[in-house]
């Protein structure tokens, strides 16, 4: 009778087991009920509750179903890439070609990146392990489970969540860091409206871009050239059927692998430890210092331009696109109601996730 | 008699009209709400007048610089 008792996962669940099964569960809470990142927090929130099921083996190694998902997705550098290559055909580069002081302003947000980076190595974190905690100051969550994939693929689950976590708290985050740093007469700088971008010009980026980036930055290639991939097929015109299959069809499959594969890693003796907490903690630090220089190079732009920037756009850098570009947009026109900042944020927006895979890159060349 | 052209800050849907023909409005009122990137903007009166024309309807796609409504 025992043993057949000890055939089931009941006798085998952990105080451990438990905590992980109310945090999936909190996931998913928070996806349905106050809609944060429902796409991924639901497939992530499941896939910790799965896998930490005794007895499942679902993350056994050349055998469980997750394990396979994880080795052939992300082992294999798969799923990023082609959540890139979606992202791309979704991606208009308009504001940013129209703008391109804002491609300084998108740069200038990875500076949380590089703050949470050293922070991390003086927490004792190694090297490979600062650079995947670093990154999530890009709030970029395909690059951040890229790189921690590459650098230190034990902090996946906590980085990926502590990206996509912070991500949709953008809109708590970010306010009250842009009102500390601005005055009201900046906040209320209108800028006019952005010149009509040409179609030559659209289809000529993404060429320019990878060309340029990947000659620079070898290491960002992956991610890099599926992203401008995407944005020829958007920008071209010619290949319709490609451009709404990547940016639709495969990017909500690759979406559902990315994940449940995240949420697999996530079992209890590898999430239930302090470094993860140290991990939250940094991310957070990463992701007020990026908002905050964003916002800081604005101003210092502006001394040197006679046309002014409204500094609220410097915060969109962070490039979790469109919630932080939405967010200058409410400050604005919280600010003067005839302000419209959206599109304006939409360059240092988009050019924040150039930014992100060009800083990934510098990483994983150096510590790859 | 000074003309006033609303005209739309960005592409996007007009997804509500608050304004009829002929409504006396000040300036900052809301007159249409504006949604762009999935996100709601209202459009509102740049100064107080008399709404002399309304081109655009709810569900309407808009482009840049259309213009939206008349204040004299």
């Amino acid at each position: 009778m025992l043993d057949m008792a000890l055939t089931t996962g009941v006798m085998h669940v952990t105080v451990g087991n438990v905590a992980m099964w109310l945090i999936g569960l909190f996931f998913i809470y928070l996806a349905i009920r106050k809609n944060y990142e429902p796409l991924l927090l639901i497939p992530i929130g499941f896939g910790i509750l799965i896998v930490n099921l005794p007895l499942t083996f679902l993350m056994e190694q050349g055998r469980g179903l997750l394990w396979r998902f994880y080795h052939y997705g992300l082992e294999w550098e798969i799923i990023p890439p082609l959540i890139f290559l979606g992202l791309g055909a979704m991606t208009d580069f308009g504001p940013m070609i129209a703008n391109p002081k804002t491609l300084i302003l998108g740069a200038g947000a990875q500076f949380g990146v590089y703050v949470a980076f050293f922070g991390a190595l003086i927490l004792g974190f190694n090297v490979r392990e600062a650079c995947s905690i670093g990154i999530i100051g890009g709030a970029d969550g395909p690059t951040t489970i890229y790189t921690t994939v590459r650098l230190s693929p034990h902090l996946l689950g906590a980085t990926a969540i502590a990206a996509y976590s912070y991500m949709s708290l953008v809109p708590i985050i970010q306010p009250p860091i842009m009102r500390f740093l601005t005055t009201e007469k900046e906040r209320k700088i209108v800028m006019k409206q952005l010149r009509p971008v040409s179609k030559r010009e659209k289809i000529l980026f993404p060429l320019v871009t990878v060309m340029v980036i990947c000659l620079i930055v070898p290491a960002s290639a992956p991610l890099m050239a599926m992203f401008m991939l995407g944005n020829l097929f958007k920008e071209c015109g010619g290949v319709r059927r490609l451009s709404d299959a990547a940016a639709n069809e495969l990017m909500n499959i690759v979406t559902i692998l990315l994940g449940i594969s995240v949420g697999a890693t996530m079992s209890a003796e590898h999430f239930l430890k302090l470094q993860v907490i140290c991990v939250f903690v940094m991310g957070i630090v990463a992701f007020a210092f990026s908002t905050a220089a964003g916002i800081l190079l604005a101003k210092f732009m502006n001394l040197f331009s006679t046309e002014k920037i409204n500094p609220l756009i410097g915060s969109a850098g962070v490039s979790a696109v469109p919630m932080a570009a939405r967010v200058s947009q409410a400050m604005g026109s919280e600010a003067d109601p005839k302000n419209f900042l959206l599109m304006h944020a939409m360059g240092p927006n988009v050019a924040g996730v150039i930014g992100t895979v060009v800083a990934a890159g510098v990483f994983i060349a150096l510590a790859g | 008699m000074k003309v006033s052209e609303v005209t739309a800050p960005m592409a996007g849907k007009i997804i509500d009209v608050k304004v009829e023909v002929g409504d006396t409005v000040s300036e900052d009122d809301e007159l249409l709400i504006l949604e762009a990137m999935k996100m709601e903007m209202p459009i509102v009166a740049p100064t107080s007048g008399k709404v002399k024309e309304i081109r655009c309807g709810k569900g309407d796609s808009v482009g840049a610089d259309d213009v939206l409504v008349v204040i004299e």
